[in-house]
């Protein structure tokens, strides 16, 4: 974070506030063992499938419903600091792990994977549209696929 | 950024019941977020799942997760995973404070990765 203010402190910007919660997080306890566990996942790399729009870069607070069970190559990616992304247009996996969750499905070590995964544009400077519209969303998308825990995947 | 956004997703996931596991590998900008559980992968950014086309290293991380999401009992635990890069030159461009931008202008129209994404959006009816 200091690196980054400065780095644009330079550049003439003011520097940005930083999220910096001024409270102990909420907490709801994991109750199922893993094996039992539906997941689900949200990942902010700016995926989306093939057929599907892509993400515009000015805080688009919107979400991608993916099939968890697609392809690797019909996956594509759109993101404001696409410059992370080189590996990632390569082998997806590197963001949103797919291929390893089935896998891990498959051995019994967890229940299973939700029938689809969400993406988003995790670039949004605006934390007021972040709590106000994206967390909600990811909240009402959770739910219907009826997962017991959500990992959550920052780029 | 998208640290940023995780963290506030997660804190209102946990609020309304679903317990929540962060991945990350922006150390500090979590760590501010105080979010629920979270582990720390020590990448460069983009590779928050692990290195491209190593799948040993993407089913450890993925595993390492999971089984976070299971064993963490402590609020604003973050678990800092063993998984080193190998080359760590990368370090040099993530913590240099040299001014430069290196993101995407901030367009209002979807940027499709490939030209043919855009054609193939219309045909599904995904865009007018």
């Amino acid at each position: 974070m200091r690196a980054i203010a400065a780095r644009y402190t330079k550049l003439g910007y003011t520097p940005y506030r930083w999220f910096a919660a001024d409270s102990a997080p909420p907490w709801t306890p994991v109750t199922r063992p893993l094996g039992a566990t539906r997941l689900g996942v949200l990942s902010t790399c700016g995926a989306y499938a093939l057929g599907q729009v892509a993400y515009h870069y000015k805080d688009d607070t919107s979400l991608r419903r993916i099939p968890a069970a697609i392809a690797a190559s019909e996956l594509r990616f759109s993101h404001i600091t696409e410059n992370y992304l080189v590996d990632a247009k390569r082998d997806p996996e590197c963001m949103l792990p797919l291929r390893a969750l089935h896998s891990l499905v498959q051995s019994g070590e967890l229940g299973a994977l939700a029938a689809h995964v969400y993406t988003c544009m995790g670039g949004v400077y605006s934390q007021r549209r972040v709590r106000e519209e994206v967390a909600p969303a990811v909240a009402a998308a959770m739910r219907d696929e009826a997962v017991d825990a959500v990992l959550l995947i920052p780029m | 950024m998208c640290h940023q956004t995780v963290s506030l997703v997660a804190r209102h996931l946990e609020a309304h019941g679903l317990p929540t596991l962060c991945m990350a590998s922006a150390r500090d900008i979590i760590s501010a977020g105080r979010v629920p559980r979270a582990v720390f992968i020590d990448y460069p950014l983009g590779h928050t799942c692990g290195k491209p086309g190593d799948r040993v290293d993407q089913l450890a991380i993925a595993r390492a997760a999971v089984q976070a999401l299971a064993n963490v009992s402590q609020p604003e635990t973050i678990i800092d995973l063993a998984h080193t890069w190998g080359d760590e030159a990368w370090r040099d461009d993530a913590s240099s404070t040299r001014a430069e931008d290196t993101r995407q202008p901030r367009d209002e129209s979807p940027q499709f990765q490939f030209a043919a994404d855009l054609d193939a959006a219309r045909a599904s009816g995904a865009l007018a």
